[in-house]
């Protein structure tokens, strides 16, 4: 069984975490992923840096063009998760936009995902109907699981098609807006989770974007198997550093 | 079966094109897709739309016989006069269609992307006329290179909104341009200026910039005799000047097309926006084309001495009418380009914009036979680059 669909069986509650490979220094990405194994997260996303990640806000741009100057690549990327799976067994994603993955050839970059443990993608700018067409297959081939985005204007036909053809988890945008971190949610984003609960779908639901304390975190899991903070964390790994990984993670699970 | 140019139902164009758009995106683009053609094509829109452009933008533009300019090279030379089209160049075709077009999706708010400014002008200008809300996204570095433009803006009532990530130029404008229409779906309508960015895009600009080659064929067919001139030549940068122009020939191979790029400082120089030479298929703001990005499928910044022509990509219909040979590329440094700007100043008494003059300088490169007929699109006027053309000159 893929890793993400065994903590979505054991688990609740579940807290993932994004952050940009290769920031704030290149070779910082295995001991982020050590730390945030450690301080109790469920799973990771690892940002592959683009130079122009159009569905994310100022935050994580910039994290990424420092990324990007510090040197990182596809191929050092993959590189430095090599001996990831003799320290750690928590699930991990891929966060990368289509183009470099495209540079990289898709079954080639499923084929070393599969060979360093990576257990899923998230691609935003690779719609659903073209991934479905032309690469469903190679991703199975990999026991690659793609996960899909939807927001509150993506319509009920879609959002069906989504569900059937995911195999992990859906990402639910939690409102209009690229990713960034707010206080709290609004009536209309609750109303719209309650709308897609009501759909029951087969595949578990984690809300994303705009999660950026244990006052959203809380609201989140009352709609959904679990939340994904970004921007907020890669806040705090700009001021506090990546030592102090574990006191974000236990303000946010206390 | 025949061999279209034109944009197929997926979106396509050969192999480019298509929409590569985050989720969030997708309702707008499904929405634009689903309503342009029936919209721009309704009785009450077409007649709207052509009154504007007679009345307000001054079509159609003239179809001018370079005369010395046609001595000097023994050939037949004629320029579409898009220059003298009101804000001084083509862009405006596009965006009196796009604001039409917004106004029947019940949109109150403008929001587009800009290079030199051109555009940025183009947008603000019709949405002073229809009196809505407008915000314009321009990068920081050519908010300080374009300062004229970002003032005529102003002026029209426009909100100019620098872009501070990335290279802070056209193509940091455009991903701050989406990233609004992301948190904006409902009310924004986006205006892209070029055929680039996601379908339907490309296709619907290249339709309301169509007007220019349609005009060319009834003005050519009055004049010669014949609606069909040897060679339609015409600068691409994103490319919808040339798309205008090209529109109804792409499928007549009687008619040669040619495609000018910008070579910077020359191909080789690492400073340069010679996309069809340089590079390579991906993706860039939802379309796939040619771009210019590095063997890791970073995109890198392209150069020009031509605000106007340095985008990193081009749009899906050039892409295709390269990779498939219908459409011949050349490209034109900075030092032909400028030169050519004062050639045509001074040889007919129109100064050019540098995009334009880089198609000019084609003259120098082809050897054209004394019976052909040379359709130029002279695609801007150069006031605008009255600064650069001063400086380089020292006049």
């Amino acid at each position: 069984m893929n890793r993400i669909n065994k903590v979505f069986k054991n688990k609740k509650d579940i807290l993932s975490i994004y952050f940009t490979a290769g920031f704030p220094n290149l070779s910082d990405t295995n001991s982020i992923i050590q730390s945030l194994d450690n301080s109790g997260v469920d799973m990771i996303e690892v940002g592959l840096p683009f130079s122009d990640p159009l569905a994310d806000g100022p935050t994580i741009q910039q994290s990424s063009t420092i990324a990007l100057k510090n040197g990182m690549t596809t191929t050092k990327l993959f590189d430095q998760l090599k001996g990831l799976r003799k320290v750690t067994n928590i699930p991990i994603i891929i966060m990368g936009y289509f183009n470099p993955i495209m540079q990289y050839g898709v079954e080639s970059f499923c084929k070393d995902c599969k060979s360093v443990g990576i257990d899923g993608l998230i691609i935003p700018d690779l719609p659903v109907e073209i991934y479905y067409k032309n690469y469903n297959k190679t991703f199975e081939k990999y026991n690659i699981l793609n996960m899909f985005l939807i927001t509150p204007q993506t319509s009920i036909e879609r959002i069906k098609f989504i569900d059937k053809i995911s195999s992990g988890f859906i990402y639910m945008v939690s409102s209009f807006s690229i990713t960034g971190a707010v206080n709290s949610f609004q009536k209309e984003q609750k109303e719209y989770f309650e709308r897609i609960n009501k759909m029951n779908l087969k595949s578990p639901l984690l809300i994303g974007f705009g999660i950026s304390n244990k006052q959203t975190y809380t609201d989140a899991v009352k709609y959904s198997r679990g939340a994904i903070i970004g921007s907020a964390f890669i806040k705090h790994l700009k001021e506090k550093g990546v030592n102090k990984i574990s006191d974000f993670i236990k303000k946010i699970r206390q | 079966m025949k061999i279209s140019y034109n944009v197929n139902k997926n979106g396509f164009y050969g192999d480019f094109g298509g929409a590569f758009v985050p989720e969030m995106m997708h309702a707008n683009i499904e929405e634009l897709k689903s309503k342009y053609i029936k919209i721009s094509s309704e009785k009450s829109f077409v007649k709207e739309f052509d009154e504007l452009l007679k009345n307000y933008v001054g079509r159609p533009t003239p179809l001018y016989f370079a005369e010395r300019l046609s001595n000097k090279y023994k050939t037949k030379i004629y320029l579409k006069r898009e220059d003298l089209c009101h804000t001084g160049a083509h862009k405006i075709n596009n965006t009196i269609g796009q604001i039409l077009l917004a106004k029947k999706l019940g949109k109150n708010r403008i929001i587009a992307e800009t290079g030199a400014g051109q555009h940025g002008v183009a947008t603000a200008t019709v949405c002073a006329l229809m009196g809505v809300k407008c915000i314009i996204y321009m990068g920081e570095v050519d908010i300080t290179r374009q300062a004229p433009n970002v003032a005529r803006m102003k002026m029209l009532g426009a909100e100019v909104r620098p872009a501070i990530c990335g290279s802070k130029t056209l193509k940091d404008a455009t991903n701050e341009a989406i990233r609004d229409w992301i948190n904006n779906p409902i009310d924004t309508h986006y205006i892209i200026g070029s055929v680039v960015g996601p379908h339907p895009y490309p296709d619907m600009v290249a339709r309301f910039q169509s007007v220019i080659g349609n005009e060319v064929k009834n003005q050519l067919k009055k004049i010669e005799g014949n609606e069909n001139p040897n060679y339609v030549i015409a600068c691409v940068g994103g490319g919808s000047n040339a798309a205008g122009i090209f529109y109804p020939y792409l499928d007549n191979k009687k008619v040669k097309i040619i495609c000018v790029e910008a070579a910077g400082k020359g191909i080789d120089s690492g400073e340069s926006a010679a996309t069809s030479v340089l590079g390579k298929e991906g993706i860039i703001h939802g379309s796939k084309t040619l771009l210019m990005q590095t063997a890791d499928g970073q995109i890198t910044e392209p150069y020009s001495i031509s605000a106007g022509l340095d985008y990193p990509g081009i749009g899906p219909m050039h892409a295709n009418l390269y990779r498939s040979g219908r459409g011949q590329f050349i490209s034109i440094d900075d030092k032909d380009a400028m030169e050519w700007g004062l050639n045509l100043s001074r040889m007919e008494g129109i100064i050019p914009a540098i995009e334009t003059s880089h198609a000019f300088a084609v003259l120098d490169k082809i050897k054209f036979l004394k019976d052909d007929i040379i359709v130029f699109n002279c695609s801007g006027r150069g006031d605008k680059d009255l600064g650069t053309y001063i400086d380089y000159f020292k006049l």
